[in-house]
């Protein structure tokens, strides 16, 4: 009986709590999968999840390196939205999006989606003409958007400096009121107990060191707990999709950066909207401990380090006193990094690769969390069927070799400008 | 002043070394008026005057009290000074006392003694670590009010309001040893460091150095730490930075330092800045941070009068206070009893004390019960200790049926070992290894350029006993006081699955208050280690995260607040925008003139006029922003060559050319002139925004890809100010002004340049129009741009003259048909998606050109640049709409394009627009909707040329 | 914060420099006759190494030469930078 409910939480809180079962199994890795997933976050447990749920596979195996969730699920700033321009993203983003809202009971894990609206500040009327393009596309795609002039701006997020007075005055803003965060452990916890439950072997404390195989494609993982056989392999392993693209001999237009995080000591609610700054970058949100979480750009070299420097630390504090100039006392409390895997054109990757039985979800850039649910679903897909959902169709390796890349930002093949 | 018969009085005893008893201070907490001495911390004078409640907990809301004594404090968190000055979460134990401090305590309501949400208390059962993660899914539309409740039940104390009156100030410095600590370890290390004659910078968090144990080494050791500082203060080649954490290690021995300049006063003395953010690199650090004390886990183990043993102490002799009159301390070590020594001197009875360890050799204490062999099983005392109850241990650990008793006391100090303070030294990627003798994790690793001494290292700790197995307790017992995570917590954790340490931590929030888990985390380890019945060691710790301590968001962001978060540039025109009442519009760091209203004029009718002055007069334009770079060489024409789209040898020199580059992959990049000045000297234009992009893109294909061209660039945009003069009477005013350069169109053509004065001042002339007018772009010395633009309108007046704006500038090139970078050129656009395939040279290679080939960037099916017309011929049409081929939207309908540029046309007297249509060159006079449904409108246009006046360019060439 | 040590300039900050990525990219000598794969892979393909990494860094605020850097990216160690030419790339 540990199925997530108010009774059950009180029945047995009337016993000390000591009758709930562990969220999932802490299986042996069996000799061989019909499917084997590398890497244990939010992606590939969502994969996992989707596979045994939509697919009716579950002879399925998660690897994790370390413990699941301990990658970029368990380093981000929790924003969810899906307010992109071009089509592809948009469809997929909003695909998520939709999972999302029923996220917490299909999973029956409380992820704490919150939907306090996404807000992107424009400081010019070129921005906001751009922002205007952005929020039609995304209303005639079926997105919920709101372009807001400065007052509406200033109503919906009370506190922020909207005066003409500071050095980037803010001239309105594109609102998606669905958008807004999540408790990102839980996202992963949610999906491992989920797949657990429908039999998913998830294996932590196991490192892949090689893929084997043949003529025809994949045979299975070589791992710090041995060879583990698969002919379908997938790899969701955002951060480090180079390191075991390359164990199959596959190079991928990916680089890996660093991109920190920060929080602040917790205060009583005083901010209810995630808001994005449009004249530098910033983003920040405050989470239900009171947390406000902010991050900014990536370092902007390559790095494997979950660290980074004091630059961007600096920047992101001016650019959240230019917001809320409020906040200059108060205090940041921790700072961290994640390793993002940044592609050439800043949109993911996901989807078959030339390796038969190979599939590749990674490239995530910043955007890796917010897509949780709609990765492990078309991902799920793709590796069942071999082929890709009309989702991740244009999310393709190839569409680099086609020049068919996905710019969102119009930025060119430098990772570091996306 | 009262002293409860707290503070010691002043003796014979060398206690109270901090504070000077001749500077009475008063400040109040909550309200009331306490008296406390200069040297006082907030948590020293109010346990001075006898106050133990300062704060209730995160979750609980349970009365919570002094706990430690420095920046390892979890629960002693006041709310700091009012008004714009107040802060939320400070730590009592770090405030240095002040006249007319104001404190207040946080996270209660209506009062810290009265607190409603306490009643929490009696649910507490039901809501164990994580208990929102399973429940409140139902109904889904309710959870916003759940979550309501659950953020306004979190968050601890009130955000800061208002503007920061204090400045904050950045400052770099390098040195060859930085020594983090000054404790005895910390100086020494710093001395032995400036003997040798190195630069050294020593910093402590502390008011004064000596360390936490000062006051409590006994006179000798104390004078030596004293001479030691004094000797160090006397060096020129030491730099003391007192009141002063090294918060981060980063990159390149870099670490990151916050001085609390000001934070003593009530507030920073004038013209000083309240904090200073140190970058100091350094060739080597000194980690002398010491170690923190562990206390011990039992029932209830939090209430105001639980301390820890080393903070009883270091109030007892730092500060003459005695945290409290009958005290009772539990160990599993043998630091404590050197406690029970200090604290009776101190005129601070204890009961008795606890050891955990089974030990025969009975240490005499008269007066002082010993009792080996036992333990704290609870605790009693609603707002603060009155009393804990003992029982004796049997060889499991666990208590002794039978054996229970009770001692009152209003103190219990707890001594459960030390944790070496290792952040810094784990930040930089040092390794830890548990040592089993004093229960601790201790550095064992190289780290190159650091070297930690003293307690940091493991070493001066005492010997300390494993943690004794917890007896199963329905009562709360605390490992993390501000998150309020028991050791239940951590072993439904456990059960529960989440054994690695990472995922115990984020599933209880063990160790993520603001105090970092300093007294928590290794503890929490050990709970976990039992619960999962594997060795501490092999459970591992939590990954170190800066800061060490919070760092405040003002010193973080320095001085790059307000109108300095950027620089802001401004032309050498700027003053003369301003004078004319210019409305002004950011582009990138600039400021430049969006239009210029006439009293009572609006924005519209602003840019038509000004649009009709260059159509019908002269219109003149602040051009300077543009980029301008100088290209100098033998190899300049080759270069620009492969740069360029088009063609550049055959540009002579007195001429210009357009050019358009592209990135390597086949977009557009940037778009300008480029004059040839002399036969080995260029100048380029780029436009205002990709002006240091271009520079790095031409220094790029020069140093690295092809560092055999002879091309020297500098940079010139900064030295010159340029006026763009436009309209039909153009010529006329240039021609009214004292020039000795010929404007007439024989000797300056369309796409020509000449050099001369104007008024006397030297300038360069070029014949070019982004409008489509008759056109002249004056550039002169930076120095002139005022004079030329004051002699422009003086001229001008006879004709006219209108200064114009961005906006104008944008209605003028649309009607032009002009692209821009942005709007048009949006990064993902092609030469002949603009219609520029036929500038693409087929004679010559060029940057992006091999790109053009790929399947995506093929013509057919991509985005083209056209023209839209209301199809009623006065609609406006909507900026940023989608075009759709229908009038009514349908889900997943292909999109035709977008409006890139929309503006209504004041020369044609109608609405004009760009836009991006697929294929839509072969689409002209087809009718599309511009879908706007942000603001819910819906346009047909028909499409057209994107050139809507001039076609011919005979007027630009007139 | 990394320390560059510009062969020109001395040692100075990151903030100093723009990143300019792998630096042992190739660009394709006479890109027209290179082949469609050739000419992606210089466009999108860049070494990901976990451990040492050559890469470009130009010193935008100093002598604006770009700089060919090497730099463990694990422990961000920087261990050589030299100009392009010398560095024989």
């Amino acid at each position: 009986m540990s199925h997530y409910s108010l009774a059950n939480l009180v029945r047995h809180g009337l016993t000390g709590h000591r009758g709930w079962k562990p969220a999932w199994r802490d299986p042996a890795p069996q000799a061989g999968y019909d499917a084997i997933i590398v890497g244990g976050g939010g992606h590939g447990l969502a994969s996992a999840y989707y596979l045994a749920k939509n697919h009716g596979l579950n002879n399925i195996a998660v690897l994790e390196k370390g413990w699941l969730g301990g990658g970029n699920t368990g380093r981000n700033t929790t924003i969810v939205r899906s307010n992109y321009l071009l089509d592809a993203n948009a469809h997929f983003y909003e695909h998520g999006m939709k999972l999302w809202e029923g996220l917490s009971r299909d999973l029956n894990f409380n992820v704490m989606f919150s939907q306090r609206g996404v807000i992107n500040l424009a400081h010019s009327k070129g921005q906001l003409e751009t922002f205007r393009r952005r929020g039609n596309a995304m209303r005639l795609n079926g997105i919920d958007a709101e372009l807001l002039d400065r007052d509406a701006v200033a109503t919906l997020v009370p506190g922020m400096d909207v005066s003409a007075n500071s050095r980037f005055p803010v001239e309105g803003g594109l609102l998606q009121p669905r958008g807004g965060t999540a408790r990102h452990d839980a996202v992963a916890w949610g999906y491992a107990r989920a797949a657990d439950r429908r039999g998913v072997d998830i294996i932590q404390n196991c490192e892949v060191t090689g893929i084997r195989r043949d003529q025809s494609g994949v045979t299975g993982v070589e791992t710090s707990r041995g060879f583990i056989a698969s002919k379908r392999i997938g790899l969701a392993v955002a951060g480090h999709s180079t390191q075991l693209a390359a164990m199959a001999g596959l190079r991928l237009p990916i680089e890996s950066h660093v991109l920190q995080a920060m929080v602040s000591e917790p205060v009583k609610p005083v901010l209810d909207t995630v808001v994005t700054f449009g004249a530098a970058h910033l983003y920040v949100s405050q989470s239900d401990k009171g947390e406000l979480v902010m991050g900014g750009d990536i370092d902007g070299y390559n790095s494997f380090a979950q660290r980074g420097n004091l630059p961007v630390i600096e920047h992101v504090a001016a650019c959240l006193l230019a917001l809320f100039p409020q906040f200059s006392r108060l205090r940041i409390l921790r700072t961290w990094g994640g390793i993002m895997d940044m592609t050439m054109d800043g949109s993911p990757i996901i989807g078959t690769t030339p390796v038969p039985g190979l599939f590749l979800n990674g490239g995530w850039c910043y955007g890796g969390f917010k897509a949780t649910p709609a990765s492990g679903w078309v991902f799920a897909h793709t590796m069942a069927t071999g082929q890709p959902h009309a989702l991740n169709a244009d999310l393709n390796l190839n569409r680099f070799h086609q020049g068919r890349v996905l710019d969102e930002k119009g930025a060119g093949p430098y990772p570091w400008l996306h | 002043m009262s002293t409860n018969g707290f503070r010691l009085p002043h003796g014979g005893l060398p206690h109270g070394r901090l504070i000077d008893r001749g500077r009475e201070i008063s400040f109040t907490f909550d309200g009331r008026a306490y008296q406390g001495y200069h040297g006082d911390t907030l948590a020293s004078a109010l346990l001075a005057n006898g106050v133990r409640v300062v704060g209730r907990s995160f979750k609980y809301h349970r009365p919570r009290g002094i706990y430690g004594l420095g920046s390892e404090e979890p629960s002693a968190l006041v709310r700091l000074r009012t008004g714009a000055r107040g802060e939320p979460n400070i730590r009592a134990t770090q405030v240095e006392l002040y006249d007319g401090l104001v404190a207040h305590s946080q996270n209660n309501w209506p009062s810290l003694r009265w607190d409603i949400s306490s009643a929490l208390g009696l649910f507490a059962r039901f809501l164990p670590a994580g208990f929102y993660y399973k429940t409140f899914m139902w109904p889904g539309k309710l959870w916003p009010h759940y979550e309501n409740i659950i953020r306004h039940m979190a968050g601890m104390g009130r955000s800061p309001e208002g503007l920061d009156p204090d400045r904050y100030e950045k400052r770099h410095a390098q040195c060859d040893v930085l020594v983090i600590g000054g404790g005895p370890a910390g100086l020494a290390a710093a001395l032995a460091a400036a003997e040798s004659g190195q630069q050294v910078w020593l910093a402590d968090e502390g008011a004064q150095l000596g360390g936490a144990s000062q006051g409590m080494r006994g006179d000798e050791g104390d004078e030596a730490v004293r001479k030691t500082i004094a000797t160090l203060e006397s060096l020129d080649n030491v730099t003391l930075l007192r009141r002063t954490t090294v918060f981060g290690k980063y990159d390149g021995q870099l670490y990151g330092l916050v001085e609390r300049a000001g934070d003593h006063l009530a507030s920073p003395a004038i013209g000083r800045p309240r904090q200073i953010l140190w970058q100091l690199r350094t060739k080597q650090a000194v980690l002398a941070s010491g170690a923190i004390e562990r206390p011990l886990i039992f029932a209830n183990n939090d209430r105001p009068g639980v301390m820890l043993t080393t903070a009883a102490l270091g109030y007892l002799r730092a500060y003459a206070v005695r945290p409290g009159r009958r005290a009772v301390i539990v160990t599993n070590n043998d630091s404590a009893y050197e406690a029970v020594r200090i604290l009776r001197e101190g005129g601070v009875e204890v009961a008795a004390i606890l050891d955990h360890r089974h030990m025969t050799e009975q240490r005499a204490l008269p007066g002082t019960e010993t009792l080996y062999n036992h333990a704290v099983i609870d605790t009693a005392g609603r707002r603060g200790l009155t009393s804990v109850s003992i029982a004796r241990l049997d060889v499991n650990g666990d208590a002794v049926p039978g054996s229970e008793r009770r001692i009152n006391c209003d103190l219990l100090c707890l001594s459960g070992g030390f944790t070496p303070s290792v952040h810094l030294y784990s930040q930089a990627g040092g390794k830890l290894t548990f040592r089993e003798d004093i229960q601790s994790l201790v550095p064992t690793s190289q780290v190159p350029g650091m070297t930690v001494a003293g307690a940091a290292t493991g070493n001066f700790i005492p010997n300390t006993a494993p943690p004794i197995a917890l007896g199963r307790s329905r009562r709360k017992q605390f490992i993390d006081l501000q998150n309020d995570v028991t050791a239940g917590d951590v072993e439904l954790a456990a059960r529960e699955g989440y054994r690695s340490v990472e995922h115990v931590k984020r599933y209880t929030t063990l160790g993520m208050g603001t105090d970092q888990g300093k007294t928590s985390n290794l503890n929490g380890i050990a709970v976990l280690a039992a619960a999962l019945d594997k060795p501490l060691a092999d459970v591992g710790l939590t990954t170190y995260r800066p800061p060490y301590t919070p760092v405040t968001i003002g010193t973080l962001a320095g001085r790059d607040v307000g109108t300095f978060l950027a620089p802001t540039r401004r032309t050498p025109m700027q003053a003369c925008h301003e004078q004319a009442g210019a409305a002004f519009v950011p582009a990138g760091l600039w400021q430049r003139p969006h239009y210029y209203p006439r009293p009572g004029e609006a924005m519209a009718d602003a840019v038509n006029r000004e649009v009709l002055a260059v159509r019908q007069n002269v219109g003149i334009v602040d051009v300077s922003t543009l980029g301008r770079i100088d290209l100098h060489g033998p190899d300049v024409a080759e270069f620009l060559n492969r740069i360029y789209i088009n063609g550049f040898k055959t540009l002579v020199v007195g001429m210009c050319r357009y050019g358009v580059m592209l990135r390597d992959d086949g977009m557009i990049f940037d778009d300008g002139t480029v004059a040839r000045m002399a036969e080995s000297h260029y100048i380029m234009t780029t436009t205002t925004a990709n002006a240091g992009p271009v520079m790095a893109h031409l220094e790029y294909y020069l140093q690295v890809v092809w560092p055999d061209l002879r091309v020297h660039l500098t940079s010139i945009t900064d030295q010159w100010a340029v006026v763009a003069v436009a309209g039909p009477r153009a010529r006329e005013l240039l021609d009214s002004l004292d020039s000795d350069v010929e404007f007439a169109n024989q000797a300056l053509p369309f796409m020509a340049w000449r050099g001369g004065h104007i008024g006397g001042i030297p300038a360069q002339v070029f014949r070019i129009s982004f409008s489509g007018e008759l056109a002249y772009e004056i550039a002169v010395g930076a120095d002139h741009g005022r004079a030329l633009w004051e002699m422009l309108l003086a001229a001008g007046e006879a004709f006219d003259v209108a200064p114009y704006g961005t906006e104008a500038l944008t209605t003028l090139r649309t009607e032009k048909g002009h692209f821009v970078m942005g709007p048009e050129a949006d990064g993902r656009a092609t030469a002949d998606d603009i219609g520029l395939a036929a500038m693409l040279s087929s004679k010559k290679d060029f940057v992006g050109r091999r790109s053009l080939r790929l399947p995506g960037l093929l013509p057919k099916g991509r985005l083209n640049l056209v023209g839209l017309v209301p199809a009623d011929g006065t609609s406006a049409i909507p900026p940023g709409a989608i075009l759709l081929d229908r009038a009514v939207a349908g889900p997943g309908m292909d999109k035709a394009g977008h409006v890139a540029t929309s503006v209504f046309s004041p020369s044609l007297d109608k609405p004009i627009a760009l836009a991006m249509v697929r294929n839509g060159r072969q689409r002209l006079d087809q009718p599309l909707w511009a879908h706007s449904p942000l603001d819910n409108r819906i346009v047909p246009v028909t499409i057209t040329g994107p050139i809507f006046i001039d076609p011919q360019g005979e007027r630009l060439r007139a | 914060m990394l320390l560059i040590p510009c062969p020109h300039c001395g040692p100075r900050a990151q903030t100093e420099f723009s990143y300019g990525g792998d630096a042992n990219v190739a660009r394709p000598p006479a890109p027209e006759d290179a082949d469609g794969g050739t000419w992606v892979d210089y466009l999108y393909l860049r070494d990901n190494a976990k451990g040492g990494h050559d890469e470009l860094w130009q010193h935008i605020f100093g002598c604006r030469r770009w700089l060919r850097v090497g730099r463990d990216v694990v422990s961000h160690e920087i261990t050589s930078c030299t100009e392009l030419a010398e560095s024989g790339a």
